[in-house]
This record gives C-alpha cells, sequence and structure tokens, in this order.
C-alpha cells in the first residue's frame, strides 16, 4: 500500500492551502464576535447598507450582461472553426493577465467621461475583469455537448435557433451557469479597476478601503465581515441549486 | 424515392468517391462495408448535415442537396443513438411533432402509439441516461418514426448492443417494419443485418460503391475479387421454409431450426465436404452436384457447383482436388452438416 503514503503525503501538503484560505475567514469573524457593538453600528450606517446595495446590483447587472454576451461568443468558439480563432481565444483570456489597475487606466483612457464615476463605470470595470469565466465556461460546456444530438434535432425539423434553445443550452446549463456565478463572484470581488474608473458611487469593496484609510481596522473590519458573508452566501447558495440540478436524476 | 447521384466528398480521413444509388419507396436498403469505408459521412451527406465536394441527393424527385436537415424531413439515427439527455423518453419522442406544432392530444397518441408497437411504453417517464442499450435503441426508432419520415437513416443500429440483444432487435426490426411500413437507409458492416433485413444490398469499399443489388444477387454473383474477399464467400441460399425443411430452387435443404414463410440461410463454403462417392456421415444435406468450374486461389480451390438449380461455392484444398481429380463438368456428392446452415 504504498500509493496510499504517497496519498497522503499529498495531502498534508495540499492542507496548508486549505488552512492559509480559511484561516484568515476564521479569525476575521472571530475577532468581530469580539467587538460586538461595532458591528451592529456598521449595520446601521447608511453609507454601508448604501455601498453593499450597489455591489450587489453591479456584480449582477455585470453578470447578466456577461450572458448575453458571453454564452453566444462560446457557443461560436465551441462548435466553429474559423481563421484568427486563436487569437480571439487569447483576447478573451487577457483580462486575466493585466493588473486590475491597468485595466482602470485602459477604460478611463477608452471611454473617459462616459463611465467616469458612474454605476457604468463600475459595471465596465466588472464586465472586463469577470466576463472569461463565462465566456470559457460556456465553450466547455457547449464543447461538452455531442453534434450528433444537435443534428438529429435538425433532422426532426428544428431551426438551428431552436435546436440551441431546446437542446444544447439546456445540457451545456451546469456549466454554463456555474460560469455565471464565477463571473458574478469574480464581479463582487473587483476593486483596483474600479478604484480608478468609479471612486463614485461607492461600491462596498472602495468603502472598505477608505474607512481603512481614514478610520483604521476597527471601523473597516466589520464592513468586510458583511461583505464577506454576503457573497459568501450566495455563492455557495448558487452553486448548491445549480450543483442539485445537475446531478437530478435522469 | 431517394436519389442519389455522383456523391463526392473529402471529410476528415474519408473520401467518398463518385456514388450512386436509389432506395425505393417501401424498401430496406442496406449499405454494407467495413468500419472506416465512410458510411456515417454519407448517411449525413443525405440527412444535410454534411454538405457534398460533388454530386446531388434527390428526395422524391426533388433536388434537396442544397436544403438544411430541417427542410429534408428525413429522419436520422445516429449510431450512439443521441438521444436528447436533458429529456425525458416521452419527450424525446413528441420532439419532432412539437417542432410541427401537433395539437397536444394528437402528440400524446402518437408517442403511445409507436411506443406500445416499440415496446417502450413503461419507460416514457424515464431519462435516456437511465435505459439500457436495447431501450436506448428503440426509443431513438421512436423518436425517428413519430414524425412518419418519408426515409429513415440507420447508423449502425445494433452495433452498440450485446450478442442476445441485437439478434432479438433484429427479429423485432422485421416486425416493426411490417407493422409501420417505413423506408429505411440502413448502412452496417454486418452481413447478419444485411441478410436478415436487406432487400437490396450496396456494398461500399474505400469510399466506392461497388456493388448494387438484391442480397442474393450481391452474395452469390460478387462483382470483383474485392467485393468477393470482403463478403466470405459466403453461399446465401434464399427459399421457404416449413418446419425444419426449406425448399430453395427444387432442392430440399434441413434446418437446424423450424422457420416458416421465405428465409434466407448462410453456409460458409469450408463447411461444404465433397467426395466422389455417396459418403457415410453424421451430415443429413446430402446432395449430388455438378462442377461449374473451379478457381485456384494458392493453396485452395474455390469450386463453383450446381445442385439442382442451386449454385453452390466450395473450398477445397488444391491437393484434394488434383487427389479427387475434380475439374469442370464432373459429377460430384455434396453434404455439410445441418448445425453448418446459419438462419437469417
Amino acid at each position: 500500500m504504498r500509493r496510499d503514503y504517497t496519498l497522503y503525503f499529498f495531502a498534508s501538503l495540499g492542507s496548508f492551502l486549505i488552512a492559509y484560505i480559511a484561516l484568515p475567514l476564521v479569525v476575521l469573524f472571530v475577532k468581530q464576535l469580539s467587538d460586538w457593538e461595532m458591528l451592529v453600528k456598521t449595520i446601521h450606517d447608511p453609507y454601508v447598507t448604501e455601498a453593499l446595495r450597489n455591489s450587489l446590483l453591479t456584480a449582477t447587472a455585470t453578470t447578466l450582461i456577461a450572458i448575453a454576451f458571453g454564452v453566444p461568443l462560446g457557443y461560436v468558439l465551441a462548435r466553429k472553426d474559423f481563421p484568427g480563432k486563436s487569437l480571439v481565444q487569447a483576447l478573451v483570456d487577457v483580462p486575466i493577465v493585466i493588473p486590475h489597475s491597468v485595466v482602470g487606466i485602459m477604460l478611463l483612457v477608452t471611454f473617459s467621461n462616459a463611465i467616469l464615476d458612474s454605476y457604468k463605470g463600475i459595471i465596465a470595470a466588472m464586465l472586463f475583469v469577470s466576463a472569461p469565466f463565462t465566456i470559457n465556461a460556456a465553450r466547455d460546456g457547449f464543447l461538452a455537448v455531442d453534434e450528433k444530438v444537435e443534428a438529429v434535432a435538425r433532422t426532426l425539423g428544428a431551426s438551428p435557433l431552436r435546436v440551441f434553445f431546446s437542446v444544447s443550452l439546456p445540457i451545456a446549463f451546469p456549466s454554463v451557469a456555474s460560469g455565471a456565478i464565477m463571473t458574478w463572484a469574480r464581479a463582487i470581488s473587483e476593486v483596483g479597476a474600479i478604484l480608478i474608473v468609479a471612486y463614485y458611487p461607492k461600491t462596498a469593496q472602495v468603502l472598505i478601503l477608505e474607512y481603512f484609510n481614514n478610520y483604521g481596522l476597527r471601523a473597516s473590519r466589520p464592513i468586510a465581515v458583511l461583505m464577506v458573508t454576503i457573497s459568501l452566501t450566495i455563492f455557495v447558495l448558487l452553486r448548491w441549486i445549480v450543483g442539485r440540478k445537475a446531478n437530478a436524476p435522469r | 424515392m431517394l436519389r442519389a447521384e455522383g456523391i463526392s466528398k473529402d471529410w476528415k480521413e474519408f473520401h467518398l468517391r463518385d456514388i450512386t444509388f436509389e432506395v425505393k419507396e417501401g424498401e430496406h436498403f442496406i449499405i454494407l462495408g467495413p468500419s472506416g469505408a465512410g458510411k456515417t459521412v454519407l448517411l449525413e451527406i443525405i440527412a444535410g448535415i454534411i454538405e457534398p465536394d460533388k454530386g446531388r441527393v434527390y428526395l422524391n424527385g426533388r433536388d434537396v442537396t442544397d436544403l438544411p436537415p430541417e427542410k429534408r424531413g428525413l429522419a436520422y439515427v445516429p449510431q450512439n443513438y443521441a438521444l436528447f439527455p436533458n429529456m425525458s423518453v416521452f419527450d424525446n419522442i413528441a420532439f419532432g411533432l412539437k417542432v410541427r406544432k401537433v395539437p397536444k392530444p394528437e402528440i400524446e397518441r402518437k408517442v403511445r402509439e409507436i411506443s406500445k408497437v416499440l415496446g417502450i411504453e413503461h419507460l416514457l417517464h424515464r431519462k435516456p441516461r437511465t435505459l439500457s442499450g436495447g431501450e436506448q435503441q428503440r426509443v431513438a426508432l421512436a423518436r425517428a418514426l413519430a414524425v412518419e419520415p418519408p426515409l429513415i437513416l440507420l447508423d449502425e443500429p445494433f452495433a452498440n448492443l450485446d450478442v442476445q440483444t441485437r439478434s432479438r432487435l433484429i427479429g423485432e426490426m422485421k416486425r416493426w417494419r411490417e407493422e409501420l411500413g417505413f423506408t429505411a437507409l440502413h448502412v452496417t458492416h454486418s452481413f447478419e443485418e444485411a441478410v436478415s433485413l436487406g432487400d437490396r444490398v450496396g456494398v461500399m469499399l474505400n469510399g466506392r460503391l461497388v456493388q448494387v443489388g438484391s442480397v442474393k444477387e450481391v452474395f452469390s454473383k460478387p462483382a470483383s475479387e474485392e467485393v468477393a474477399r470482403f463478403l466470405g464467400f459466403e453461399n446465401i441460399i434464399e427459399g421457404t421454409a416449413e418446419g425444419r425443411k426449406l425448399k430453395a430452387n427444387g432442392v430440399e435443404i434441413e434446418l437446424p431450426v423450424e422457420a416458416k414463410g421465405r428465409v434466407r440461410v448462410g453456409l460458409r463454403p469450408e463447411d461444404i465436404i465433397l467426395s466422389l462417392e455417396p459418403i457415410r456421415t453424421s451430415a443429413r444435406n446430402k446432395f449430388k452436384a455438378t462442377v461449374e468450374s473451379v478457381e485456384e486461389l494458392g493453396p485452395l480451390v474455390r469450386v463453383h457447383l450446381r445442385v439442382g438449380n442451386l449454385h453452390l461455392r466450395a473450398f477445397i484444398t488444391r491437393s484434394s482436388m488434383l487427389e479427387m481429380g475434380i475439374t469442370k463438368g464432373r459429377e460430384v456428392y455434396v453434404s455439410f452438416k445441418v448445425s453448418a446452415l446459419h438462419v437469417f
């Protein structure tokens, strides 16, 4: 049973990362519990609730836009070979490798006043950094749909558009949905580009930074706790719903 | 009803060359060829999924070459059946009817009707993933037939089934065709399917349709050495069965199983024993035959024989040919075991 020892060894190495991710999360909550008063005060701070609302709304709008444009693109990338396809594919991945402050500068240089300090600006910044998740997940989802299934649906009289909505999309749904969730998660965790493009209207991410600079750790921590609680809850909930649908008995 | 004219196509590693054939109304037409011959590509060209480089496809006299699959109305059953995994069996079968905006009660009635004939009524609420191979095959067939297509395209419909299910469903297929009366273009690499189900057969080798004809014709008169080698020189005897007796061209043959009506039986040439005198053996089929011709194939010799009006081919070694002095016109005795016969 030598192989088991290898596995145990690897698991102990890997658990370092798990602990590393979990520890700050736990400590953040535990420390906040000892400062309950500040948390209650923060919840009643209209600046904070306004900022949280802004974050949730813009991230959700970003996700919807990413789905509307990213799913069709993912389908094309999965089904069609065309000259320049690898260039398009590389371009889709570009936002992942660019520092987010640079993204902000690029957007501001390109669209300047049209997006400066507005909801449009927040969404623009979020979309740029998070759309690749939807595009790539949709592409992978459609690649896994057997082309014969689509062909049969065509022979049975369905138009290509009908085949897409009644066959391809439902089959690829779990993949597309988990991509959209990742897009939402990435959007709501974006700070760098938003700081540059749209400091106002204030989002929770930016507010945390502002409170930290102006009032210190004690003031910014409760917002961080609220932010993490809300986004993690929504993230886990959505993942659970999609996972349940994907594994539903067929 | 369907005519393919001069179809050529280079697609991946397949090269179709100048394929021309016709499928008649009500017929079960089989395209028989080894795997890699390009049979699936041909089927998908006819379905409209792949465009041919050259050639035309006519359906009931109308040129449909430039029409997309949804405008052709041909039903297609791919080798892996390609059931819609996101839909129940009922919705799979109903798909084509829903697309055609058939009223709901009518859809319900038609789906039930066809499911009953195919024996899958009890599966209607299930998802395809939970079905066995044989069940999936019948669902795919039901889905294709529900829209009452002029022609149904079958790609190796029995290839993914275990041996027992296969022979059972081949038998069933004959019954379904009698009951539902569809026209089929069926591609396969299996002689058993060709001989059991085919009205006519086209042999496809290396992207070319090298011979088209009735099953008996193709198997008894291969157009070339290539076809003959591919078909394995099988003797196919066609006749009328009554119990364990088969009457074929005035010759009475004993069968291994009971059968009734028109049947085809296969007999491998190496299972035929030749002798100069009537011999005492356990083989129960013994006939007097005339040697029509002799073909030398290196160490083996193929002897063409005539028994009454029946033509048979047998293999013997070169040395036994010389020893027995077998030449054209010579009278010999032919015998073969009942168990050597394969009833299709």
